[in-house]
């Protein structure tokens, strides 16, 4: 598989910070009222790592999901993409990041509706270069990955929402990303088209080694998961690791 | 750092591939395209009709001809230039020239807002992808060329075809013997440039503003 390549990176320890960030803040002004969605987040993920982000609504996991992928930028403090700090970047170096360093994965999957699973696929691979050709052939074996190669030509439209986010995954993979970003990929599906999702994301967290960050209410994410930030009112509440999550984990799915 | 020098900056993509997107992008959402194309069209044509019209009158009557003038006449149009019946046809004719340039205005300028703030969430997403701001405003600059030439073009040709009709079936085929073909070529190719200058301003302006925009603000921007 294309995504065992990546080899280069991992010279220094098993162990690498592939994202941090500093004290980050975000205000958003609406007219007089100033609302303070991130009040000073310090988190570290590392490499190979699958984090679940958790927390109640409007505690503040997309603004953060925001600020890690590049997306928006934090008010105060600082985010580090394998130790570059994302605010000193230039406008082509950010959207060398977002191509070819992060894969995004939405709740509501934003494909481009008039696009093909496969040119869905594709778009990414054409910002970062590939010739047509190249990026029809790496987007089939992609989508054949995620469970869908008899539907390469299907129109988001025509598929359904599960296999709408099968394409966003197949998606963010385009470009070999170290980081895949998912913000509640699993919220607009049922419990067992969730499941799958998150499995299917696991199972290429392990075999390709990529970082996977996902923001959830989705406690069926909680078994996969490396580890649980809890954030809470634009803070981290608490990190859960593997060991003592074994224990919650078992505590939670028998509440369900 | 070792990691340091694996930040690398985007690549620049050929106006080939842009030509090549953004071709494709009006061709798959053809008939979304066609009804933004329709209304340049229309306000080209409305335009054009004005203009043309206007003209095909003015060539019968500088033709001097009694036969037509009767005719002419008849239709109530005042051949004496200096009568003042003629002079307020006259001011009559300019204030429509006027608004049927503001009709046309309005009308362009509306279809292509439309059709690129619709999509305001495509370009949020494909900055997401790695998209340069400057790639998508080509993108959306040459998708406005393409629809608005076309549609001035035939907003032209379909305004001047119908005005032509029309005139016919009042003063007969006689005024294709009378009709100032440079003058009515000169308004069409006035017509075509403020079509597509409308057009593109109409389509890039939105575009450049969403494209300059972080990639969630133009994802969450509701029209
Ligand atoms: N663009 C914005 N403008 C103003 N306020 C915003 C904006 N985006 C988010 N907020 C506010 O910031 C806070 C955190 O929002 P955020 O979307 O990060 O929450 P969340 O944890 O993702 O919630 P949910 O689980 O419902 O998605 C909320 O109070 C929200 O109202
Ligand atoms: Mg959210």
């Amino acid at each position: 598989m294309a995504m065992e390549e990546k080899t280069e990176t991992t010279v220094e320890t098993e162990a690498a910070t592939v994202v941090r960030t500093q004290d980050v803040k975000k205000v958003y002004v609406m007219g007089e009222e100033q609302i303070h969605a991130l009040r000073g987040v310090d988190l570290e993920v590392t490499q190979g790592e699958y984090l679940s982000i958790m927390g109640p609504s409007g505690s503040g996991k997309s603004t953060l999901f925001n600020m890690v992928g590049g997306l928006d930028k934090p008010t105060e403090g600082k985010v580090y993409i394998d130790d570059v700090d994302v605010a000193q970047l230039d406008a082509y170096e950010l959207a060398w990041l977002r191509c070819r360093k992060i894969g995004y994965i939405f709740q509501s999957y934003n494909l481009i509706p008039v696009m093909t699973a496969l040119e869905n696929v594709t778009l990414p691979m054409v910002f970062a270069g590939l010739t047509s050709d190249e990026a029809r052939d790496k987007g089939v074996e992609l989508l054949t990955q995620v469970g869908l190669g008899e539907r390469v030509m299907h129109k988001p439209f025509e598929l359904s929402g599960g296999q709408q986010q099968r394409v966003a995954v197949a998606r963010a993979f385009a470009n070999d990303p170290a980081i895949i970003l998912a913000d509640e990929p699993t919220g607009n599906l049922d419990l067992n088209t969730g499941r799958e999702i998150i499995e299917l994301l696991r199972q290429m967290n392990t075999e390709s080694g990529v970082t996977v960050i996902s923001a959830t209410h989705d406690h069926k994410m909680l078994s996969v998961s490396d580890r649980v930030v809890w954030v809470r009112d634009g803070r981290v509440d608490r990190v859960i690791d593997r060991d003592e999550l074994k224990i919650e984990v078992g505590t939670i799915d028998g509440h369900e | 750092m070792a990691d340091q020098h694996e930040l690398k900056t985007q690549i620049t993509l050929p106006l080939s591939k842009a030509v090549e997107i953004s071709f494709n992008s009006v061709k798959i959402r053809f008939g979304r395209s066609l009804i933004t194309v329709s209304g340049i069209v229309l306000a080209i044509a409305f335009l054009m009709s004005i203009w043309a019209g206007n003209a095909i009158v003015e060539g019968l009557i500088s033709a001097g001809d009694p036969k037509i003038n009767l005719v002419l006449q008849q239709k109530g149009v005042e051949i004496d230039p200096d009568s003042t019946a003629a002079r307020q046809k006259q001011s009559k004719d300019a204030w429509l020239a006027v608004l049927s340039l503001l009709v046309c205005l309005v009308g362009i300028a509306n279809a292509m807002l439309m059709s690129v703030t619709e999509r305001f969430r495509e370009i949020g997403t494909m900055k997401c992808m790695g998209a340069l701001d400057g790639f998508i405003i080509k993108l959306f600059i040459l998708e406005s060329t393409f629809m608005g030439i076309a549609g001035t073009i035939i907003g032209v040709i379909v305004g001047f075809v119908l005005t032509s009709l029309l005139n016919m079936s009042s003063f007969g085929a006689i005024i294709f013997d009378h009709i100032p073909l440079s003058q009515i070529l000169g308004d069409g190719l006035w017509a075509i440039a403020i079509g597509s200058v409308l057009s593109l301003i109409g389509g890039i302006l939105p575009a450049y503003r969403a494209a300059k925009m972080e990639p969630v603000d133009a994802m969450s921007l509701e029209v």
